[in-house]
């Protein structure tokens, strides 16, 4: 794995496609500064080892001065996906939309339908839970359901930590730079993002040993 | 057309059950907040930095609206070129990551953008033990993909490049619910 540089004046779609943010910030024009633009996306074992927890964060590098005032979008459905059968074509989702201050949850369920274009289920209100979104610089608000599911949404430190800016120095073919510092510099530091985190009983994701879950952005039509 | 169909139909459905409604435990008021409508894809991620590093300017758009069961054969070929572009030793007949995957069999893996997640074990991105079980928030994504992507079949290779050398989050996680640090 020699010459890494000197291949990159042959890669500049590649130079170009890498410097735009990370881990999905800012991944495409269509999104990028939008409320839709996902920022990361996580998914591990509760702190009660029978629970599954999701994370979506949205709108990324928010200034601690900016946060106060980052909202969710009530156009915006945020929906995680499950597919608990292998053919990584979603069989329950969880799906997140925001009204009057609060965040309101249902699932997991089976959608009406799979892909691109989702409606809401009809009694969404009634049929999941809802927890008043956290304002910036309070202790954050718990909602949680009778069948065990806990909720939350607000702003938050942004958890993702990489040397981005380093990372762009090296690829940039004008720079000089061929390696990552030692300490390296996390350019997320001190920046915030709006999350929406739910923990989920795993009996409520099927039978399967593992599933295949990504989180998508929905805007209304 | 069909699909339009289907969602006006869905639509209908969903406005009727709103007005034949007459519940006064809603959470916001008699009438409730409207939940109507279609909501139509934006944007899509599974595992970290995917569409960043792999797909082409051009076609990240395209790939936030794919869905994933049809990721693989819109963009594995894409994948592969660009990793062999940025991470060149891939394009020698043999050469293997760490995981033991060839540049064809890796780009396979990563174009179809879910994260895989155990449901009866330990929740990792990676810990030196288990591979692509989870992405819990302490994992350090960006050094495991530059390890793959650069590390070689031992993770030797290009030490400047496979570790950004930020190892940790800017603030501690909470040890329960939500588990997100507090804002700054």
């Amino acid at each position: 794995m020699k010459n890494f540089k000197h291949l990159l004046g042959i890669s500049s779609l590649v130079v170009a496609g890498i410097i735009l943010l990370s881990a999905d910030h800012i991944d495409a024009p269509a999104v990028q500064g939008s409320t839709s633009d996902i920022t990361d996306f996580y998914a591990f074992e509760g702190k009660d080892n029978h629970n599954m927890v999701f994370v979506a964060n949205v709108q990324g590098l928010l200034s601690p001065s900016a946060t106060a005032d980052a909202a969710f979008d009530e156009n915006v459905m945020i929906e995680f996906n499950i597919d608990n059968n292998g053919d990584n074509i979603e069989d329950l989702v969880i799906q997140v939309i925001q009204r009057n201050k609060k965040m309101y949850f249902v699932g997991p369920i089976v959608p009406n339908q799979t892909g691109l274009v989702s409606t809401l289920s009809p009694n969404f209100s009634k049929d999941g839970t809802s927890v008043k979104i956290t304002p910036y610089g309070e202790e954050p608000i718990i909602g949680k359901s009778q069948n065990g599911i806990s909720v939350f949404a607000g702003p938050r430190d942004d958890p993702f930590f990489f040397d981005f800016a380093q990372f762009g120095k090296i690829l940039n073919p004008n720079d000089p730079a061929t390696s990552f510092n030692n300490p390296g510099t996390d350019t997320f530091a001190g920046t915030n993002v709006l999350s929406v985190v739910i923990e989920v009983p795993k009996e409520l994701l099927g039978n399967s040993d593992s599933i295949n879950t990504w989180v998508e952005t929905k805007l209304k039509q | 057309m069909k699909t339009i169909k289907n969602i006006l139909a869905v639509v209908l459905i969903t406005g009727m059950l709103f007005n034949c409604s007459n519940d006064d435990d809603m959470p916001t008021g008699p009438t409730g907040p409207n939940f109507t409508g279609t909501f139509a894809q934006q944007d899509q991620m599974g595992r970290p930095a995917v569409n960043t590093v792999f797909v082409s300017s051009s076609s990240k758009d395209d790939f936030n609206i794919t869905v994933p069961s049809n990721q693989n054969a819109a963009f594995q070929a894409m994948f592969q070129a660009n990793l062999e572009a940025l991470s060149p030793a891939y394009a020698n007949p043999g050469d293997m990551n760490a995981l033991g995957l060839d540049s064809a069999a890796f780009t396979g893996l990563l174009a179809t953008d879910v994260l895989n997640v155990s449901l009866d074990g330990t929740t990792t991105f990676f810990d030196g033990t288990n591979v692509l079980t989870g992405r819990a928030l302490a994992d350090d994504v960006i050094t495991v993909e530059l390890l793959l992507i650069f590390g070689g079949e031992d993770f030797t290779e290009n030490p400047g490049l496979s570790n950004d050398n930020v190892d940790a989050n800017d603030k501690p996680f909470l040890s329960s619910f939500p588990y997100l640090a507090a804002p700054w």
